[in-house]
């Protein structure tokens, strides 16, 4: 399909590298092995490719016709067309990873901005550019903290209102080191604690505490608190964040995070069924050392021009091999250039005036379902644009009803706290009209009736 | 000239992106949590298309010419495949949708997992790792899991040969694991001696890049894998170079237990400028109750009337979750894309003409510079990037030399066991004329080489920035904007 050859000019090939057919290139090959018969479709030509998988894509019901009040992760925001008309320019998107810089700077001075976006966002001193997505951000934060205290500090505290896909990554990537206790998320924790009860967890063995803010239920906490005890224990504060909530939100470096993870998606990235997203991952200057990942830093040539170059490269996996300790190669390029130009679009003000329309709709909406009978809020404290509601009824329940008028109803939270049952997490983002929450307060009322 | 900065651009009071004002009753804001300063640039919309749009400028891409890259596959990008990702119907799925909802997401993630396996012979695919590195710790992770199921605990080494990837001891490490290399023969085949020599009951597996770093298959590939087999070891297939054994052979028939594949090299997903990637796993038979998940799968079976209704499986004994929700799926999209428009004969018709390009310019350069092991090769082939009466001439400058001549330089100094390696893998997607350029062009080099040196010692000349000082940028350390809020 893509393959450019001519039978001419594929003989002549074969004549000057001396044999006489391919299949005499493939000698080494096992006999008994080569040439496979695979038991593929036949190939499709890009008219009947495209109808094939316009209809998949036609077979899900997608966030444009449904109304949307999901999130848990993901988040359904507007994205100007500037993003991904800039994400489609070849020179983009068919790069490799800059190792030569010469011939590079377009992505490197992208990534550079990125990393400054990040920072400043964060409230902290540098950002790398880019984990994966938010829950590797956070298992590399635990990676990072392992090693800070050379492996002597054997706890890991994770908050219960951590994202749980989140845990269960930090979960997976530290099995392997034995000894090590991850605690504080247990199912006999109450999943509603305030970040003072995760203090006297806390102790001299403990190498880092991680905390979410907002946290998985959309809930803010002032964690300066926390912080102090942490650092007199000598241990990492980690946050991870929602970036649209910095808009208006105080920055976590304010109240003494050490290092900032986060799932970027909300910047300009679209859903697209959970990827490819985006891991922030911002520290203060301590840990740059120590950081995975790439970094990018500003350099000058012979002549004194200004150009960028990926520095500190002495920790990877390709110098240092089997003393590296992370494998990650790439990061998520194309991804990081999306949130950069998303940002740059928004700016200050767009930034701030997404996060304070995220905030107004969804305390409208919190409000009004709390009036409705058989509803209420559940988690009592400050939020940003997500609640939890106590419903009358299972959430799959109510979600079935609100799906049959065009709604996608909230996360479910007895599937990763089975004593929530009952517990809705909705989301409101700009993306919401006020006709459209006042529907969905609407089929809330008419379900408990039913 | 170096472009600004976007904060050095930045004009106070100016707006890129209008949102409304709020329908709804504005609520009290929380102002104990209020931050005083955002400091953000201020731009309007064409000041940031422009200079993205001038970044973009400064870039070589497989846009703008050959990309001879070796290790990293850069076949063209079909334009099909990115608008299939952006289909509504995909872009716009939120991943925590009921699955009655997006039958459409989970029947494509279902098929990419079936043909997975059918191209590589494994009988499980997961397609949650997000690139070829996680793929890697996820394959180790699930070799410990298995050792660990059977109480088998003293398997503590994986061997690896130092023709492997760079990322392969690193996997080994983070996940545990004492790493133990063996060394490469003569012909660029694993030393079956030094192999057999650390083979033991504390083995918990080997990683084999096949084809290695050199480019080559390795001739014993069957022997190899029986040995650690014997010893109760499990074979890893670093899959990076899947591209060279499309429809040639199936690792899974030849006894790999566990494999990665980079989307993003074998089924031209684009490489973004380093990412994303995705990096699925597939395993024998053996190894599926260890895969991360969930994975889609059938959950009620159709008949002649009802399609099937596709679900998700979490795996009995997985290893748990590498990342959220269920990999990188709009590069699962374009690899799908890919593979359909190529069917079975197509799959074969990519590896014959990526090893005959690979051979072709072997065959042509050969006697201008040095082959470490000159053999029939595969995808790729590496040369050494030195001359005995050019000595102040390295690799670097090769490479840099290159790009006056508008060609992408190849991986260079990697791999480690060839001295001022050059590491060279056209792609079946570049023409012979391309290819024959590229070899005019490395054999004019080796000429300046000798007659005037300086030009390759001073390349690139015709870039935005010579040479960078790359001692400065770690000793320095800037790795943010100068941003006028906070000076």
């Amino acid at each position: 399909m893509y393959i450019p050859h001519t039978d001419a000019e594929r003989e002549a090939m074969l004549r000057t590298i001396g044999v006489k057919s391919l299949d005499e290139l493939f000698q080494d090959v096992p006999a008994e092995f080569r040439f496979p018969k695979l038991d593929l479709p036949p190939a499709l030509t890009e008219m009947e490719a495209v109808a094939q998988l316009q209809e998949l894509a036609g077979a899900n019901e997608n966030t444009r016709d449904l109304v949307c009040f999901l999130g848990a992760g993901a988040y359904n925001h507007f994205i100007p067309a500037a993003v991904d008309s800039l994400l489609r320019r070849g020179e983009f998107f068919t790069a490799y990873t800059p190792y030569q810089p010469e011939v590079a700077q377009g992505t490197l001075q992208a990534i550079f901005e990125y990393q400054s976006l990040v920072a400043n966002l964060t409230g902290m001193d540098v950002s790398n550019a880019s984990h994966y997505d938010g829950a590797t951000a956070a298992a590399e934060a635990a990676v990072l903290a392992y090693h800070h205290f050379r492996g002597k500090r054997g706890k890991i505290v994770l908050s219960p209102s951590l994202n749980p896909m989140f845990r269960a990554t930090v979960r997976t990537y530290m099995d392997g080191y034995e000894g090590l206790v991850l605690t504080g998320d247990e199912a006999s924790v109450d999943p509603f604690l305030t970040p003072e009860d995760l203090i006297p967890m806390v102790d001299q063995n403990t190498s880092m505490v991680a905390v979410q803010y907002p946290d998985f239920f959309g809930r803010v906490f002032d964690y300066t608190a926390l912080a102090k005890a942490v650092h007199e224990a000598g241990a990492l504060l980690v946050v991870a964040v929602n970036p649209t909530a910095l808009g208006m939100l105080k920055a976590p470096g304010e109240f003494g995070a050490d290092i900032v993870v986060g799932e970027g998606q909300p910047l300009g990235i679209p859903m697209s069924f959970g990827g490819p997203y985006l891991g922030l991952f911002a520290t203060k200057n301590d840990f740059i050392r120590k950081i995975a990942g790439r970094l990018v830093g500003e350099t000058v040539d012979a002549q004194g021009r200004r150009g960028y170059v990926l520095t500190l490269t002495a920790r990877e996996q390709h110098i240092r091999r089997e003393k590296a300790t992370s494998n990650i190669c790439t990061n998520q390029g194309l991804i990081a250039l999306a949130s950069a130009v998303y940002m740059s679009l928004l700016g200050k003000h767009g930034l701030r005036k997404v996060a304070e329309l995220c905030y107004h709709k969804a305390h409208y909406a919190a409000s009004r379902i709390n009036q409705i009978e058989g509803y209420s809020l559940c988690a009592n404290a400050p939020f940003f644009h997500e609640f939890v509601v106590c419903c009358p009824k299972p959430v799959s329940e109510i979600n079935a009803h609100l799906l049959d008028h065009g709604i996608l109803g909230g996360y479910d939270l007895s599937k990763d706290y089975p004593e929530l049952s009952n517990h809705m997490l909705l989301a409101v983002t700009e993306m919401n009209s006020k006709e459209e929450i006042d529907m969905l307060c609407d089929v809330l009322a008419e379900v408990n009736h039913e | 000239m170096s472009d600004p900065t976007i904060f050095e651009m930045s004009s106070p009071g100016r707006i890129g992106a209008r949102f409304p004002e709020p329908d709804v009753p504005l609520a009290e804001l929380p102002q104990e949590f209020l931050r005083e300063n955002l400091p953000m640039p201020e731009l309007s919309e064409i000041d940031v298309i422009r200079h993205f749009t001038n970044l973009s400028r400064k870039n070589y891409a497989i846009d703008v010419g050959f990309y001879p890259l070796g290790s990293c596959t850069m076949k063209y990008n079909p334009r099909v495949n990115e608008e299939m990702a952006r289909l509504p119907g995909f872009a716009h799925t939120h991943p925590l949708q009921p699955i009655e909802t997006v039958q459409g997401n989970l029947a494509m993630m279902y098929e990419l997992q079936e043909w997975l396996k059918e191209i590589s012979g494994f009988k499980a695919v997961t397609l949650q790792p997000a690139a070829g590195a996680q793929g890697e710790f996820t394959g180790v992770m699930i070799i410990r899991a298995y050792h660990r199921s059977r109480g088998d605990l003293q398997r503590t080494k994986i061997i690896i040969p130092d023709s492997a990837h760079g990322t392969n001891p690193a996997t080994s490490a983070m996940s545990g694991f004492e790493v133990v290399p063996v060394p490469t023969d003569a012909d660029g085949n694993v030393d079956m001696a030094a192999l057999r020599a650390v083979c033991d009951e504390h083995v918990a597996g080997l990683m084999l890049t096949n084809p290695n770093t050199l480019g080559l298959f390795d001739c014993n590939v069957k022997e190899v894998v029986d040995l650690i087999h014997n010893c109760g070891g499990l074979v890893y297939g670093d899959g990076a170079n899947l591209n060279a054994l499309l429809g040639i052979v199936r690792p899974g028939d030849l006894g790999f237990d566990v494999m990665h594949y980079n989307l993003h090299k074998t089924f031209s997903t684009p490489h973004g400028g380093g990412g994303p990637g995705s990096g699925p796993v597939g395993v024998t038979e053996a190894l599926a109750e260890f895969l991360p998940g969930p994975i889609a799968g059938i959950v009620e079976e159709g008949d002649e009337e009802m399609a099937p209704l596709y679900g998700w499986v979490m795996p009995a004994k997985s290893i748990g979750r590498v990342k959220s929700f269920f990999g990188q799926f709009g590069m699962m999209v374009r690899a799908y894309t890919y593979i359909s428009m190529y069917g079975p004969d197509g799959m074969r018709s990519i590896a014959e003409h990526a090893v005959l390009n690979a051979n072709y310019l072997l065959a042509r350069l050969r006697d201008t510079y040095k082959v470490a092991y000159d053999r029939v090769c595969m995808h790729e082939f590496v040369l050494e990037g030195h001359f005995a009466d050019a000595p102040e001439i390295h690799a670097l400058d090769i490479a840099k030399r290159l790009i006056d001549y508008n060609i992408h330089p190849p991986t260079n100094y990697f791999p480690l066991i060839v001295k001022e390696a050059l590491m060279i893998e056209p792609t079946e997607t570049e023409s012979k004329q391309v290819l024959d350029q590229f070899a005019e062009v490395m054999v004019k080099i080796a000429e300046e080489a000798r007659t005037s040196p300086e030009l390759l010692k001073s390349a690139p000349h015709n870039t935005p920035v010579g040479r960078l000082d790359e001692v400065k940028a770690a000793r320095d350390l800037v790795l943010c904007c100068w941003v006028p809020d906070k000076a």
